[in-house]
């Protein structure tokens, strides 16, 4: 059985599963029930400073998208860093650390952008007996218009200034939470190293507006009248933000920098695809709110089976095991060719291929009689469109064609590996060597 | 069981009159907005769908599906009405396990089909909350003639007005809808739909029912020719098969008691036997069992000639009787029937598949019932100096008769398949035919 006991810049937990910062984490009773199910570390809901706590809305503060039969595929919310007294928020945490020792606790801050409020905030996690402080330099709405959240995460120099007064002034292992809402991961996620980091997490939320309400004319959520962009997260941002951990795990700049990925975890598959990509643990937030704590079990029990398929002993053994094939597109093999195979046996006739095919890619599948779908492989450009519109798993296949077989479409012989910097139809490829 | 369900004889109720509701309520009871949606989700959006080549009329079923699914069920109810303007009446009573629903692929992915009947009487449902979605063309001047307010009669009309003509539907009966009103399952069509439908189909103006006129009897041909500048005859099948065998008076044709059942105000004053025996093995041998167990009664039989796969009745209808607690027996065929101290003793005697068709056997039993109903077939009693087919009017592709001037649709033409939405397609096509010629 293989082990998912984590180590995280020191930090231990007995599995790489935990908590984002956010409403899963903002009270000591969630808290509490979340380690209870099985949780292996949270990061506590953002705290700002001492003094009168922000305010959220009193309407709705989420909006949703939904696939088929409403399930949750994404989520908005406008809502704000923890909207409790900060000495409330740090006595619980307190308890919590007390009584979970072997759990990771980290503590999620926003402070104004000087090095007094940092000093006084990180004073004050200190004395909890927290694991660690994780800045939000990501929260994209509320907090930005006051000069913190993604204000500060957009601008690379304010990372690295914040960076390093809060290594300065704590010993606690710090982790740089990083905004989606730039246009290169790679800058910031730079900056923070440079400032000290000892870990990135990410992604925070994307700047988003989820729907319309066509009769009122306002975005939702709507609070009388009036909507703004909230924070977008949920299984539809997982892309997005597998892109940008893959991006800072290949990175030479920020190589070897540890990771922690959030954004759309919600099956323990997902979190070894991002741990694949150098996410060393992921971070949990809407898959919970959506389906509460207990799915924790089901991320334990697939990751651990998963391991011993695969005759391994720990999580660490495959995090960044997929950095070395995330590659850029001009060395991707050209040569490589395969062609779309229908199963005639398992094809239910719906038709959607050739439509796909026909109207918007090669017009590569044939009606036969009785309509029977076949791929023509001498138009076919292997785009796999026809693949991902089928609705019966493992129907279409792609066949590579072996090197030495002629393409039908090309009448050309499939020849061993080359890429474009070496093709004959990039005007700046590099002479092929003799 | 209640005591009055044992009572013999035949007689009217049977169950506290509190019971009649629940026992004839709607069937498949319709979607709530939430379902539908889940449902609608299921539909794989085929291109040159199955269902929709299954379907008689045609409607564009993956289309009216996305429609529901992105939140517009009255654009829904348009895409099915453009096609089937009785899609609310096709939604409740076609055999969709045989039709749409038998060729969803998903049945082929071995799953359930996508719920296409429920859907489509969800779209149109709403749709039926709003007047009539359509408009009437220019008008043209030219008058056509229906005979028969049935579901070929009332589409062809529909079509016709708006396609601009003003159409005269003569009608034999005191109501309109044909077998929509007197004849399909009370657990199908709930809450007088027949007749709301057909007021609101009626909301296109240019139509006129006339009732009570028959033709061959008040209203001849020659006078409709004359009168009209095309007649359209949807007049369904008026006669039933009658039993071949001593006694056969005994019996009542199974759709006289739908009939009286249809139009009973009060379902607690329709009489019905302690142990009923219907003989047939259709759609209309189904509704009249189910019916009969529905109002009460105590022992129920369906005897059909053949085997249970030879039964015209779906498989899903032959369950629905089943599950209604209606005994199937196949394989036996009526031999003689009369009256007896004990009730109608109905002779059977059991068959076999031979090479040449059926033998009857010599090995025989005897059926004791209060009521005897027979589901044998209907029969046309075609008005004079048509070609016919097969006992029905003959039609070209659509529904052009022998006869110069005059069409034909639904069951009492040739091609009808006894079914509503056959009807519809066939009122409608000849409607289009219609209009083409007199454009001309
Ligand atoms: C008991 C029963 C159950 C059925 N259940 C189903 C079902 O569940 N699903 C399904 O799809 N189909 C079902 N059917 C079949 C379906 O009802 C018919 O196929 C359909 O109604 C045919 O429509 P139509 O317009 O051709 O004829 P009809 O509905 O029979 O209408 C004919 C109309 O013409 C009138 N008429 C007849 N002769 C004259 C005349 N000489 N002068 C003036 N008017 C005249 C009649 O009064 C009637 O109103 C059932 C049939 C029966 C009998
Ligand atoms: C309602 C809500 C509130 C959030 N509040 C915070 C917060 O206070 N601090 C923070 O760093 N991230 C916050 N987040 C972002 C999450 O921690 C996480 O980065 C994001 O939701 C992506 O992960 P997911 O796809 O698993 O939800 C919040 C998210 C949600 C849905
Ligand atoms: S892979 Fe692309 S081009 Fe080939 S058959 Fe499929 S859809 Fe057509």
């Amino acid at each position: 059985m293989a082990n998912l006991a984590s180590e995280f810049l020191g930090i231990r937990s007995p599995n790489p599963f935990w908590l984002a910062s956010a409403p899963p984490t903002d009270k000591e009773y969630n808290v509490r029930r979340a380690f209870e199910a099985g949780w292996g570390g949270v990061v506590w809901k953002t705290l700002g400073l001492d003094g009168a706590p922000v305010v959220n809305v009193s309407g709705p503060r989420y909006g949703a998208i939904y696939g088929p039969d409403r399930r949750l595929i994404g989520l908005n919310n406008i809502e704000l860093i923890t909207d409790r007294p900060l000495d409330v928020n740090l006595r619980e945490i307190k308890a919590v650390k007390r009584d979970y020792p072997d759990r990771a606790l980290v503590v999620s801050l926003m402070v104004p952008c000087d090095e007094d409020s940092w000093k006084f905030i990180l004073r004050q996690v200190e004395e909890t007996g927290a694991d660690g402080v994780e800045l939000n330099f990501g929260c994209p709405h509320g907090m930005a218009e006051r000069g913190m959240g993604s204000a500060v995460g957009q601008v690379p120099e304010y990372i690295e200034m914040v960076t390093r007064w809060v290594k300065q002034n704590s010993r606690m292992p710090c982790i740089v939470k990083l905004t989606p809402n730039i246009t290169d991961i790679r800058r910031p996620a730079e900056a923070a190293r440079r400032g000290g980091a000892d870990a990135v997490s990410l992604i925070n939320t994307i700047n988003s507006i989820t729907s319309v309400d066509l009769d009122l004319f306002a975005p939702e959520p709507t609070i009388d009248g009036k909507g703004t962009h909230g924070g977008y997260c949920g299984p539809a941002v997982k892309p997005i933000a597998l892109n940008m951990v893959a991006e800072i795990a290949r990175n030479p700049e920020t190589r070897g920098l540890p990771i922690s990925g959030i954004g759309g975890v919600s099956t323990w598959r997902d979190a070894a695809e991002f741990m694949a990509l150098g996410a060393s643990n992921v971070q949990v937030c809407t898959a919970v709110m959506t389906y509460g704590f207990k799915i924790v079990e089901e991320m334990i029990s697939g990751l651990s089976d998963y391991l011993d398929a695969k005759g391994l002993e720990s999580p660490a053994q495959i995090v960044g095991r997929a950095v070395p094939n995330v590659t850029d597109w001009q060395y991707l093999n050209l040569n490589y060719t395969t062609k779309a195979v229908i199963d005639q046996d398992s094809c239910i006739k719906c038709g959607r291929c050739h439509i796909a095919c026909e109207d918007t890619s090669h017009q590569a599948i044939a009606i036969g009689p009785d309509r029977t779908f076949v791929v023509k492989d001498e138009d076919c450009v292997a785009c796999n469109l026809c693949v991902d519109v089928c609705p019966v798993e493992g129907c279409i296949t792609m066949k590579e064609l072996p090197e030495g077989s002629v393409d039908p479409r090309t009448g050309k012989v499939v020849g061993p590996y080359g890429n474009w910097t070496t093709h004959p139809n990039n005007p700046m490829a590099a002479e092929p060597a003799e | 069981m209640s005591s009055s369900q044992r009572r013999p004889g035949v007689v009217p109720g049977r169950l506290d009159p509190a019971d009649y509701a629940a026992a004839f309520a709607d069937c498949a009871p319709p979607l709530d907005p939430h379902r539908a949606r889940v449902a609608a989700d299921r539909c794989y959006f085929c291109h040159d769908a199955p269902c929709t080549a299954a379907c008689p009329t045609g409607i564009d079923i993956p289309l009216f599906i996305r429609q529901i699914a992105t939140g517009t069920p009255e654009a829904a109810a348009r895409t099915i009405l453009s096609a089937n303007i009785l899609g609310g009446t096709c939604a409740r009573v076609c055999p969709t396990e045989v039709l749409c629903e038998g060729n969803c692929v998903r049945v082929a992915a071995g799953e359930a089909p996508v719920e296409i009947g429920l859907l489509q009487r969800f779209a149109t449902d709403r749709a039926m909350a709003a007047p009539q979605p359509f408009t009437r063309a220019a008008a043209t001047g030219r008058r056509i003639a229906v005979v028969g307010a049935g579901p070929a009669g009332l589409a062809c009309a529909h079509r016709l007005a708006m396609l601009g003509h003003e159409v005269t539907i003569h009608e034999a009966r005191p109501r309109p809808g044909g077998l929509n009103e007197y004849g399909l399952a009370a657990y199908k069509m709930v809450d007088d739909f027949a007749a709301r439908e057909i007021d609101w189909l009626m909301g296109i103006g240019g139509i006129t029912i006339e009732h009570g006129r028959v033709l061959g009897a008040d209203l001849n041909l020659a006078d409709l020719r004359d009168g009209f500048d095309a007649v359209f005859l949807g007049l369904g099948l008026g006669g039933t098969n009658a039993l071949d065998c001593p006694g056969a008076d005994l019996a009542e044709p199974a759709t006289d008691f739908i009939a009286r059942l249809r139009q009973a105000d009060d379902l607690s004053e329709v009489p019905v036997g302690r142990r009923v025996v219907v003989i047939g093995g259709g759609m209309t041998a189904i509704d009249a069992a189910v019916q009969a167990r529905l109002l009460g009664a105590e022992d129920v039989a369906i005897v059909y000639r053949r085997d249970r796969d030879a039964m015209p009745a779906s498989e899903h209808e032959q369950d629905h009787a089943t599950s209604a607690g209606v005994r199937i027996v196949e394989c036996a065929a009526p031999k003689a029937l009369a009256r007896t101290d004990a009730g109608i003793a109905v002779a059977f005697a059991y068959t076999e598949a031979g090479p040449d068709g059926l033998v009857v056997t010599d090995e025989t039993f005897t059926l004791t019932a209060d009521q005897v109903f027979t589901a044998i077939g209907q029969t046309l009693l075609p008005p004079e100096g048509f070609e016919t087919q097969r006992g029905r009017i003959a039609i070209g592709p659509a529904g052009r008769t022998s006869v110069p001037g005059v069409w034909a649709g639904g069951d009492c033409a040739q091609g009808g398949e006894e079914l509503t939405v056959t009807a519809v397609a066939q009122g409608r096509d000849a409607a289009l035919d219609i209009h083409a010629s007199l454009q001309g």
